[in-house]
């Protein structure tokens, strides 16, 4: 899918600007995103370092495993796959936690560090398996309690009643979560998930298999 | 209330969680300095490994914005669009929103700018933008961050994520200021 999206952005901005005569604008747009892509990465390194720093902590001191255990009952519906005691439990709860007070700079260290905790119950490295796919689907849908930014925007616009639209947000994210999360569910039964229904048997391997996942992924 | 509640957590929840962790490590006896170098290591890799997904993606959006046919997309789509009641206004938004943060940001302020911070339209944009993600910059981010390149049903199941939150967006938002 992801594949033909790709291509097909990119084929249809190179027929577009035959008929607009754009192409200045589609070289300029490929050479800036390229550099945008590089340095939103690179000004990941500082916020990814000091979280992955506390998140160690935060796991070797047990507040992972116990957050988890808290939300045994939610977990246990959304990730039916992952064992209740491993860590990517803990991970996926402070990340989204972190999206939904408008955490961001420490909501993606979290959310890759679930992705990672994830990874390493999945038996084929380069297919997403179905906890990843709940994750990402409440990750795109993007729970927030207060839209920061567009609070800032109305106000710096003069607005009279910002706030207003505090509880249109929240419902319509809500929808959004709650359907994104019901299509993740149906629609993982068309596609066959790696290993079948092997999801559960890393429960115990954590730690080695996270060391080896950094090799996999490089090829 | 409520609100002051919420901003005073958005304003807290940093330092007192970098505090916070550390002392539930020292209260456990774990080497708390140890342990943070040990995870935070991984930081420089894990960031560069987003890299080459990330450039895929934004370049691909970068040269479709571009190149004009988001515009050409709209006018297609209006007549559609006005046949369900959904404000033509606000449907390159609700595309853009998945594809560019940068772009639908911009999109949402020049919104409010034109039609006023308190109109509908400006309402319901601000609403669009709150309630979603930059979906492929998400998914970019993500799995490449652990090496995952067949996502199976995760495009699908977010794009309709993001085509509902929109509905539901301009429903709840008519419903309320119109």
């Amino acid at each position: 899918m992801l594949n033909y999206i790709w291509f097909g952005l990119m084929a249809i901005a190179l027929v577009v600007a035959a008929f607009l005569g754009t192409a200045d604008a589609v070289t300029k747009g490929a050479i800036d995103s390229a550099k945008t892509a590089v340095e939103i990465s690179i000004g990941l390194v500082g916020i990814m370092t000091l979280w992955l720093g506390m998140m160690r902590i935060a796991e070797a001191a047990g507040l992972v495993t116990m957050l988890g255990r808290a939300l045994r009952p939610i977990s246990r519906v959304l990730f039916p796959e992952v064992p209740p005691e491993h860590p990517a439990i803990g991970a996926i709860v402070m990340s989204i936690a972190a999206n939904m007070l408008g955490l961001n700079n420490a909501a993606t260290p979290f959310g890759i560090k679930a992705m990672e905790e994830l990874q390493t119950l999945n038996p084929e490295k380069d297919t997403a398996t179905n906890p990843m796919v709940i994750f990402m689907a409440m990750n795109t849908a993007g729970v927030q309690l207060v839209p920061a930014t567009m609070l800032g925007v109305l106000v710096a616009a003069g607005s009279k009643n910002p706030t207003a639209i505090i509880s249109t947000t929240l419902v319509a994210t809500a929808i959004g979560t709650v359907i994104s999360i019901i299509v993740a569910k149906i629609l993982q039964r068309f596609y066959p998930q790696p290993g079948g229904s092997a999801g559960g048997i890393g429960g115990a391997a954590g730690d080695p298999a996270r060391l080896s996942d950094v090799d996999e992924v490089q090829q | 209330m409520i609100r002051a509640v919420l901003d005073a957590i958005s304003l807290w929840a940093i330092p007192v969680l970098l505090v916070g962790i550390p002392l539930a490590g020292i209260i456990r006896k774990v080497k708390v300095y140890d342990v943070f170098i040990d995870g935070a290591k991984e930081g420089f890799d894990v960031a560069v490994k987003i890299i080459p997904f990330l450039v895929g993606i934004l370049v691909a959006i970068g040269m479709f914005r571009g190149s004009g046919a988001m515009a050409m997309l709209t006018d297609a789509i209006r007549p559609i669009l006005s046949a369900v009641n959904f404000p033509p206004e606000l449907f390159p938004l609700g595309v853009m929103r998945s594809l560019s943060g940068s772009g639908s940001l911009a999109m949402t302020t020049d919104i409010v700018k034109t039609y006023g911070p308190d109109s509908f339209l400006a309402r319901a944009a601000a609403t669009m933008y709150g309630s979603s993600e930059t979906t492929f910059y998400v998914l970019a981010v993500y799995f490449g961050a652990v090496g995952v390149k067949k996502t199976r049903h995760a495009v699908p199941t977010a794009l309709v994520g993001d085509i509902v939150a929109a509905i539901a967006t301009v429903a709840i938002c008519g419903w309320m200021f119109l």
